[in-house]
């Protein structure tokens, strides 16, 4: 018999064992309610992109360059066109008059080389996935048969594959203009001051490998039109931003485009982009007049959705001897891959001003290269250019404490910015307005049982035990809650950073909430119904929460950078209190009082002292009937807002990873995970919880498990999830989780954003704790992914193996 | 992704089956659970013209207990396999290994015949096979033979099995008293193939190992034993010198003789790892699967 796992249980379990204690019963925010959307999406019952079905829809497949880089001599389609329910075959020459370019609308600097990126190849294919044919079809049976009667003669071109080559004289070009994107630097200080004579000098180079994203739903469009307008379908994370570009981009006028994302299975950044096959379908549907499906297969999509991370860092770390920081240098490549994309060249540039993260420094210098190689184009993934400055300087100030002898999280205490100095502004420029780094630590010591594991550690240094312990600490913070626009106006971005909502009063006393965020996991539903029932004096169940359609939620900036609650959620509670406002006006009139006199609480409007009052339902359906209104009173109960925040937000924590490496085999194994975050005033600590699981989980991915790899030609190897290992709840140990609260002060809610806290936290404490754990083979990396056979290899290459079978012997160094 | 056309047939009875088969030639496919073999379809490495399923046959599915062996039915799950009381009574390590295999969800669909008719070297069930000097009991039309495990695995994805012949199911013999059993596979992620594995069978006598068989997983373009440390190790002391049998100084016999496990191999380089990492894996597993299986 199958066991019956009763959700409820467990959720009542997780809200009873939350160590914030049990909160206000009258309040909604703090609960930890489960998420009213998920009973809906775990039994099938919603509607993905995939299930649409439209009256007379064909089905597309892409033909997708097999070469890094080639020139597309001829592309025959005519045997294509005659297989059994081909309904047509296009190449992108077919389309060469009308695709345009997919945009890129983040131009960081000056210098920028943004080349023209047609969404199917026409002249030249750069990258392996590049689509330069497609098929329509009466099903995806019959035109992925189809795509094997298209013949292409391709010129083959050298691939550009590594970035230090693409930047060598005489490389192989991407393009015309040649394989630079752009340069950009940031300084603050004195930076040769503080490196002059410095006693203390690290200096490293790390790789943060090329990850693919592997959202759990496969991206998938459906395009249609009436002849005049047409709605597009898209397993999306901007719906918003994308009907913008969409119709800069194939002059479809935008009053005349609806964008829609049903509900979307994950992102992580990999649905933040404008896709070749968003664009053609809509053209598909144009051109034919019919309905078009697309669903991408896993291993398409691990080809051609785009990558995250692929930057190589120079790190450079000036100090004292006592373990003061004077200053640091970071100067990275990022490869872009072969075009870029919506926001490709800024990911980088988002990491610019966190590779200081929570310290204290005199002066701080840095140098970004965009490089151009022939590789899908990497873009946002989870952290989006934050987790690789926080890797850097997290494994940077561990490099500098074994330097120094000094224990790392004391080398850190003596650098971090410590709770009374906030606001603190940092040497990269940004104003961290709350923080209490010390509370989180200590509280991270303590779960953690720091001393005790030290101790183990020294006593199987002593047996010099064939499994190593390794302790890992990671202290970050980020910027989320992107962000305030003229700030994204300084970076050259090419919109703002503001979110919008709309509550509305229904007659019946009902709330719909609007919202300009695109959830496509995150819980939103629950999260703003919480902070509107609050808002509004009205039940949980009473709200229900409109989004992801531009036709319903007509103004948004969408899902992304940790921004939803700390801009979208803080636009509700505002639209909330604008309703509120005109309910009161309402209520005065109704009760014969002045509005001053009026006071709300737990949703009935009562004059001051005495009894008298109107419930919020009651003034729903006095507005709706609206037979007697204040003077100039519309009869409609509802508002909108638009919110642009004056600051990002600065989460933060301390996590601490203990794992055992296997010395003999090179095998990591996580035994224990302790994360004490603070992402301010916490909403639903069961999402909170969820979020920081699932982060930490990716963070362990980068550390250990995943990396996109190319062979020489420039094919990636790894398109199926056998050679793209991502971890499972069997491969991760019980995380121990914890929070500490200081409320962000730049907005009403105080919260400060939780869903890339883990990943970015996690992969420099795993990296870390591997590092430590070989100390004593001499080892000080760990190329990530800390692969079973690296860390084998780390311990020969040494020169510090142990008796036994720890690491290669001389004969066994050969490949690799 | 999305698999070519092919034609589909769920033979009623064996004697269909094989005539199906014999009379599709090259062309054709056995589907048992599909755990192998919908992977090739959907990313159209294999391009087969007709899928003969079998899995509506009933005299290919269970477990029997056949007095000096265990006969398993071709079509019997993984699932069913590492829970049969008769082969966790009988034959340990098929179950042990079965144990391993993939996630739930694969175990409950993918079959012990199919897993084996695949010849995956990269399977788990094939060393095992090997080690324990299966039978292979197969059918064809007008005729059935035996085949032993040695001479099953022909190459990398290639059994003995010939165009019409249908493995009916697998002779596991019953090793008898004082043995000792252990499958040590080496795997990146829970559910990912092993990177290397060994199958270990150890008969101790007298505190000492009296026999043992080893069979290598992804050591090769098939599963292989090894002979080396098959000899090797008998008449090894069957207690580790310092008992927990890691890396210390004293000198140790089983050791010495698992150090042998990767001689005559091929291993193969692939992302997870290279040829000498496998050898070197080989033998530290080996070493650590004999230790299991003996004590």
């Amino acid at each position: 018999m199958t066991e019956q796992i009763d959700a409820g249980m467990v959720a009542r379990r997780i809200a009873e064992s939350d160590r914030l204690g049990s909160p206000d019963p009258s309040r909604e925010i703090g609960r930890a309610r489960r998420r009213k959307e998920d009973a809906r999406l775990i039994t099938g019952r919603t509607l993905w992109t995939d299930d649409i079905q439209l009256p007379g829809m064909l089905y597309v497949a892409f033909l997708r360059s097999p070469m890094a880089h080639a020139r597309i001599a001829r592309v025959d389609t005519s045997a294509a066109r005659t297989q059994p329910g081909v309904v047509a075959v296009y190449s992108g020459r077919d389309f060469a008059g009308e695709q345009g370019n997919l945009p890129c609308a983040w131009p960081v600097s000056e210098d920028i080389v943004i080349p023209d990126h047609p969404p199917m190849a026409v002249e030249e294919v750069r990258y392996v996935g590049e689509a330069v044919a497609c098929v329509v079809a009466t099903d995806r049976y019959k035109a992925a048969d189809a795509l094997e009667a298209i013949e292409v003669d391709y010129e083959p071109l050298e691939p550009v594959l590594d970035m230090t080559e693409a930047l060598a004289e005489g490389s192989p070009k991407v393009h015309e203009a040649g394989n630079r994107a752009f340069t950009w630097k940031f300084s603050g200080g004195d930076v040769e001051a503080a490196f002059r004579d410095a006693p203390v000098l690290i200096e490293r180079t790390y790789v943060q490998q090329r990850l693919i994203p592997t959202a759990m739903e496969p991206r998938a469009v459906v395009a249609t039109t009436d002849g005049t307008a047409f709605t597009l379908y898209s397993s999306t994370q901007i719906p918003h931003v994308l009907r913008v570009m969409l119709a800069l981009t194939t002059g479809i006028p935008e009053h005349l485009l609806r964008v829609v994302a049903p509900d979307v299975g994950g992102g992580f950044g990999s649905k933040l982009q404008v896709t070749a096959e968003e664009v053609l379908c809509l053209l598909l549907t144009r051109r034919i007049g019919k309905p078009v499906k697309w669903t991408e297969s896993r291993s398409e999509g691990n080809l051609t959705a785009h990558h995250g991370r692929d930057q190589l860092q120079r790190i450079a770390l000036a100090a004292e001897r006592d373990g003061r920081i004077r200053g640091m240098r970071a100067d990275l490549l990022a490869d872009m891959g072969a075009y870029l994309m919506l926001v490709t060249p800024g990911i980088p540039i988002l990491g610019a001003f966190m590779y200081n993260g929570i310290y204290k420094m005199d002066a701080y210098d840095f140098t970004c290269t965009g490089v151009f190689t022939t590789k899908m184009p990497t873009d946002a993934y989870r952290g989006a250019g934050r987790p690789e400055a926080t890797f850097a300087i997290e494994r940077a100030v561990d490099e500098l404490a074994h330097e120094l002898g000094m224990d790392p999280v004391e080398l850190r205490r003596r650098n971090w910015i410590t709770h009374q100095e906030f606001p603190y502004t940092t040497i990269a420029g940004l104003t961290y307005d709350s923080g209490n780094y010390e509370a989180a630590t200590d509280r991270a010591l303590a779960l953690f049982g720091y001393d005790k594991l030290r101790a183990e550690q020294a006593d199987r240094r002593d047996r010099r035990d064939p499994v190593q312990l390794g302790i890992g600490v990671s202290t970050y913070t980020e910027m989320c809650g992107l962000a305030p626009s003229r700030v994204l106006g300084s970076l050259s971005y090419g919109a703002g950073g503001w979110e919008h909502a709309a509550v509305r009063l229904l007659p019946t006393g009902k709330v719909e909430v609007v919202t300009g965020t695109s959830p496509h996991g995150q819980g939103h539903e629950t999260a703003w119904s919480q902070i509107a029932a609050d808002a509004m004096g009205v039940p949980f169940e009473d709200v229900s929460v409109l989004h992801g359609d531009t036709t319903v939620a007509p103004r948004g900036m969408d899902t992304y950078g940790s921004r939803s609650l700390v801009i979208g959620g803080v636009a509700v509670l505002q639209a909330c209190e604008k309703v509120k406002e005109k309910a009161r006006k309402l209520a005065a009139h109704m009760l014969e009082a002045s509005p001053e006199d009026i006071e709300f609480s737990g949703g009935t409007f009562t004059v001051r002292g005495t009894s008298a009052g109107k419930t919020i339902q009651e003034l729903a359906l006095a507005a709706f009937a609206a037979h007697d209104l204040p003077e100039g009173f519309e009869p409609r109960l509802d508002a909108e807002v638009t919110f642009d925040p004056q600051n990002f937000s600065f989460p933060h924590g301390t996590h601490l990873c203990a794992v055992e490496v296997d010395t003999e085999t090179g095998l990591t194994k996580i035994r224990s995970y302790v994360a004490v975050d603070d992402v301010g005033t916490v909403v639903n600590p069961l999402i909170v919880e969820g979020q920081v699981h699932g982060g930490i989980a990716q963070g362990i991915g980068q550390a250990l498990f995943e990396e996109a790899v190319h062979d020489a030609e420039g094919n990636l190897l790894t398109t199926t999830m056998t050679d793209y290992l991502i971890p499972s709840a069997a491969d991760l140990p019980e995380f121990v989780t914890d929070r500490t609260e200081t409320p962000a002060t730049s907005n009403v809610l105080g919260a400060k954003g939780v869903g890339e806290a883990g990943t970015i936290a996690a992969t420099p404490a795993v990296v870390n704790a591997v590092v430590d754990a070989l100390r004593p083979y001499g080892v000080r990396d760990v190329r990530m992914p800390c692969s079973p056979e690296r860390i084998w290899r780390a311990i020969g290459e040494s020169g510090g193996a142990a008796a036994g079978w720890a690491g290669p012997t001389e004969s066994e160094g050969g490949e690799r | 992704m999305i698999p070519a056309a092919f034609d589909y047939v769920r033979p009623a009875s064996l004697e269909e089956a094989c005539h199906v088969l014999a009379t599709s030639g090259e062309e054709a496919k056995v589907l048992a659970g599909g755990q192998s073999l919908l992977p090739l379809l959907r990313l159209r490495l294999a391009y087969p013209s007709v899928l003969v399923d079998l899995g509506r046959l009933p005299d290919l599915h269970g477990v029997q207990d056949r007095g000096d062996h265990v006969f398993i039915g071709a079509l019997t799950t993984h699932d069913e396999v590492m829970r049969s009381p008769v082969i966790r009574e009988h034959v340990p390590l098929v179950a042990l290994a079965t144990a391993t295999v993939a996630d739930p969800a694969v175990r409950h669909r993918g079959t012990f015949g199919g897993s084996l008719a695949h010849a995956d070297p990269a399977g788990d069930l094939p060393a095992v096979a090997l080690a324990l000097d299966c039978v292979f009991v197969t059918r064809m039309t007008g005729g059935q033979r035996e085949i032993p495990a040695a001479d099953f695995f022909v190459d990398y994805l290639e059994s003995a099995l010939e165009a019409g012949e249908v493995l009916v199911g697998v002779k596991v013999p019953k090793l008898g008293a004082g043995w000792g059993f252990h499958y040590e596979k080496f795997h990146r992620t829970a559910q990912a193939w092993a990177v290397v594995g060994v199958a270990a069978a150890v008969r101790t006598e007298g505190g000492a190992i009296a026999e043992a068989r080893i069979g290598l997983t992804n050591m090769g373009s098939t599963p292989v034993r090894a002979p080396a440390v098959e000899a090797a190790l008998r008449g090894a002391p069957s207690a580790a010198p310092n008992g927990n049998g890691s890396s210390n100084g004293a000198h140790d016999p089983v050791r010495d003789a698992c150090g042998e496990a990767a001689d005559d191999t091929s291993p193969p380089a692939d992302l997870h790892a290279t040829s000498d990492y496998r050898r070197h894996l080989a033998r530290v597993l080996t070493y650590r699967a004999v230790r299991a299986a003996s004590a």
